[in-house]
């Protein structure tokens, strides 16, 4: 029991003669763990011995609100999840309710749908980047992601209106289609953008410090990495290719011609190089998604579902009662159950989605890929020391929305 | 429950040795092992076989290693609640993908409220784990055989669980420091 | 804490005047954030302190990961119920003086989720200085915010934040004054009752404030 006069009550002193393990918690407000997660660490010296991540310090129940809310309204929550790719987030829900409904999208909004993926998809890696290489210690190239992603933003905010919670995509089409000097915009960031990156490989990629901290640490090799599920750049990492863009195509992705960077080693180098190669690809989607945008209609063509131009709403009554059923009421989308897929920046980012007849589904759940890349750190870091874990969890790249929704 | 559901038996669908298809595969499936499948459903493109929850352990090993279906990942265990009234309330749905073939398929299984215990998974595929834990914490399915079943997104001490229909959107009561 | 409350209390009030604003001028130049970024309010508060929007030139050079060595506490991001004694926790340990803004619709009231998970609203754990409404705020509000805070400081008196007795402690009135300072809070929970005030922006400053 304590007896010095100033621990509180509920901690007692234990009297036990010096470990070599000690277990310390790595905890939930820590400048390294890219978000609320804590970490137990079993340390011998500074050797891991175990790890045991410890998660629901953002749990927001997310899940449930999908349950009570109509399926457009739903749109917007999905922002939050993974907040560093919420484009994703919502394409994934879009096209889950567009499966159930057996919508068929135009052309168009597949192809902006494509190229607005994209484009967050190099944002997404722009702040793992930032945030990895300041964990590791490299202060700069924080400071030229994040120069880089305020362009991006921009067209983003251009097209949708929200930098970081667009919500930009609609259950079947888009909100809106996109403002005029759209492409001028992209065009310009398409320019600059092969050089900065060419940058971020002369500040990082060549630098001894970095390559040694990153090379030989955090290994899993291919087949541990299938049986712990994980997916998107750390399994291509551990060289197995696999994208769900090639593997179960969505949204007119077969069309587009890029190619699956994989890297055979399964450390934090392979998952690093495989990200940065990722970003060139996603540069050459975004080109192709761009000369390929015809003139076209954004929204498909269900008037009970898809809301009515406001020009046709404001001058007739047929739009005009659509609108305000659809508003104030929902749709009701046929009982069902589907599991929808889509490759998001952090891995296989699935929607099991089940409505039973009515405008507000039954049961949302969102197989996040953070969640399960999370769960195979104990196996990439146990053996390495402290300071290899934050590069491990820097190279998971995990996003504490998603895992703890 | 669900509408343009073909609930014939795949099997008389089946066409020889010669499995192409999806559905062919669960039809030899079925043919194989009819004991494991209750029913199937094909819908929206997709698959959902329905398993009796003491042969879910015993199915999932024999779909990871049977060279039509090879299915080495778990996409998604998630648990569902059908409702307050419904009989049997829960299902378990695992979400299968196999890496090679590209495939993918629903096992179902159904549970009933006063008696949640279905066989774990983990030793088939180990990311089942913490997907196990979460529809633990979230609608208290238990999961006989799992290594470490507690809760993982609420807190240690939360009681009840919160997924489940009869939970309130906003809990019991709001929150204090004290 | 020390200098200037023993000046403080040894000359008349008059004087303080000038010691005032030299300290308030002091403490609002350098505001020191600890670094609590809970959710995607955190990005835009990344954002903030990027190159575009630079929170470093309003004092805020860097965000100290302990809270023994901030001064302010930005809370982004939605605080669930695990993390909440958490967030009180890391409250008391920041020394005196200290202000809390919280950034964000989350933070202020809950935000979207208005559910069994969430708080709904900081000023239930901690009491709050600055509100930030948006979801999420922009990094240019965020730095309004800043500035807002940096009037504020520049309001108080050196009297207010000095150490006063646990029975007056705990009806303390004014947000912002944490006065206690033996690690007894830690131990009360004690709950702040009060509704902060609010700093009218420069263009709708009110005469009774």
């Amino acid at each position: 029991m304590s007896t010095a006069a100033n621990i509180p009550p509920q901690f007692e002193i234990v009297d036990r003669p010096l470990d070599t393990q000690m277990t310390i918690s790595m905890g939930p407000q820590h400048p390294s763990t890219h978000g609320v997660l804590r970490l137990e660490l079993v340390l011998d010296g500074e050797m891991v011995i175990k790890a045991t991540p410890d998660i629901g310090y953002l749990h927001t129940g997310m899940e449930k609100l999908f349950e009570y809310k109509k399926y457009q309204q739903g749109i917007v929550i999905t922002d939050r999840m993974d907040y560093l790719n919420p484009l994703g987030n919502n394409l994934a829900y879009v096209m889950a309710a567009e499966k159930l409904l057996a919508l068929e999208i135009p052309e168009r909004a597949q192809t902006i749908r494509v190229l607005m993926c994209e484009l967050q998809r190099i944002a997404s890696h722009l702040v793992w980047l930032g945030t990895h290489a300041l964990d590791i210690g490299a202060m700069t190239v924080f400071f030229y992601c994040f120069r880089e992603r305020e362009k991006i933003l921009n067209i983003i905010e251009a097209a949708s209106g929200g930098r970081l919670t667009p919500s930009y995509f609609r259950i079947g089409g888009l909100m809106m289609d996109l403002p005029s000097g759209f492409e001028r915009r992209v065009n310009q960031f398409l320019e600059k953008f092969p050089k900065s990156l060419d940058e971020f490989h002369t500040l990082l990629s060549g630098n001894k410090i970095f390559q040694k901290r990153t090379q030989g640490v955090g290994r899993i090799s291919a087949e541990d990495a299938i049986d712990w599920g994980l997916s998107g750049p750390c399994l291509r990492g551990s060289g197995v290719n696999l994208d769900i863009r090639r593997a179960n195509p969505y949204s007119s992705y077969e069309q587009y011609d890029f190619e699956v960077p994989t890297e055979p080693d399964g450390d934090v180098w392979s998952r690093y190089m495989v990200r940065m190669r990722e970003m060139r690809e996603s540069h050459k989607i975004v080109q192709q998604a761009l000369s390929r945008l015809k003139p076209g209609p954004v929204k498909a063509d269900a008037p009970k579902v898809v809301l009515p131009d406001r020009e046709a709403m404001k001058k007739h009554m047929d739009a005009l009662i659509h609108h305000f059923l659809i508003v104030t009421e929902g749709f009701d989308v046929p009982a069902g159950e589907v599991y929808f897929p889509i490759e998001a920046s952090k891995g296989e980012l699935g929607v099991y989605m089940k409505s039973d007849g009515g405008p507000k589904p039954s049961r949302v759940h969102f197989r996040g890929p953070s969640f399960v890349n999370l769960s195979a750190l104990p196996q990439m870091s146990e053996g390495e020391m402290v300071a290899d874990i934050v590069a491990v969890i820097g190279s998971l790249d995990i996003v504490l929305g998603e895992i703890d929704r | 429950m669900e509408s343009g559901v073909d609930n014939t038996p795949l099997s008389s669908q089946a066409e020889g040795n010669n499995i192409q298809t999806p559905s062919q595969m669960v039809a030899a499936f079925e043919r194989e092992h009819p004991e494991w499948v209750s029913s199937t459903v094909t819908a929206y493109g997709e698959i959902t076989v329905i398993v009796p929850r003491e042969h879910i352990a015993e199915a999932c090993t024999f779909l990871k290693t049977w060279p039509e279906g090879r299915f080495d990942f778990l996409a998604d265990l998630c648990g569902a609640d059908r409702g307050v009234e419904e009989e049997p309330r829960f299902e378990v749905n695992y979400h299968l993908f196999s890496t090679t073939k590209h495939h993918r398929i629903r096992l179902k299984v159904l549970l009933n409220e006063d008696d949640p215990h279905v066989p774990t998974v983990t030793g088939v595929w180990r990311t089942a784990n913490w997907h196990e834990r979460e529809t633990y914490d979230l609608f208290g399915v238990i999961f006989d055989g799992h290594p470490d079943l507690r809760r993982i997104l609420l807190p240690e001490d939360w009681q009840g669980h919160a997924l489940r229909k009869d939970f309130p959107l906003r809990g019991y009561e709001p929150y204090s420091l004290k | 804490m020390g200098l200037e409350n023993i000046i403080a209390e040894a000359l008349p009030e008059v004087l303080t005047t000038r010691l005032d604003s030299l300290i308030n001028w002091a403490r609002k130049s350098s505001l020191w954030p600890a670094t609590f970024g809970l959710a995607c309010c955190a990005i835009e508060m990344m954002n903030a302190t990027s190159s575009r929007n630079d929170l470093a030139r309003f004092g805020s050079e860097v965000f100290r990961a302990s809270p023994r060595q901030a001064d302010v506490m930005i809370v982004s991001g939605r605080v669930s119920r695990k993390m909440a004694p958490v967030l009180r926790r890391i409250y008391d340990q920041m020394p005196e003086p200290k202000w809390v803004i919280s950034m964000g619709a989350c933070a202020t009231s809950g935000g979207v989720f208005d559910n069994y998970a969430i708080v709904q609203g900081v000023d239930k754990v901690v009491p709050v200085d600055v509100y930030i409404p948006g979801c999420p705020p922009r990094p240019e509000m965020l730095i309004h915010a800043v500035m807002m805070l940096q009037d504020k400081v520049m309001k108080e008196s050196v009297r207010d934040r000095r150490d006063i007795p646990e029975e007056e402690a705990r009806e303390a009135v004014v947000p912002g004054t944490l006065p206690v300072t033996d690690g007894s809070t830690a131990r009360q929970n004690t709950l702040p009752e009060s509704r902060p005030y609010t700093i009218a922006s420069r263009h709708e400053r009110r005469r009774s404030s």
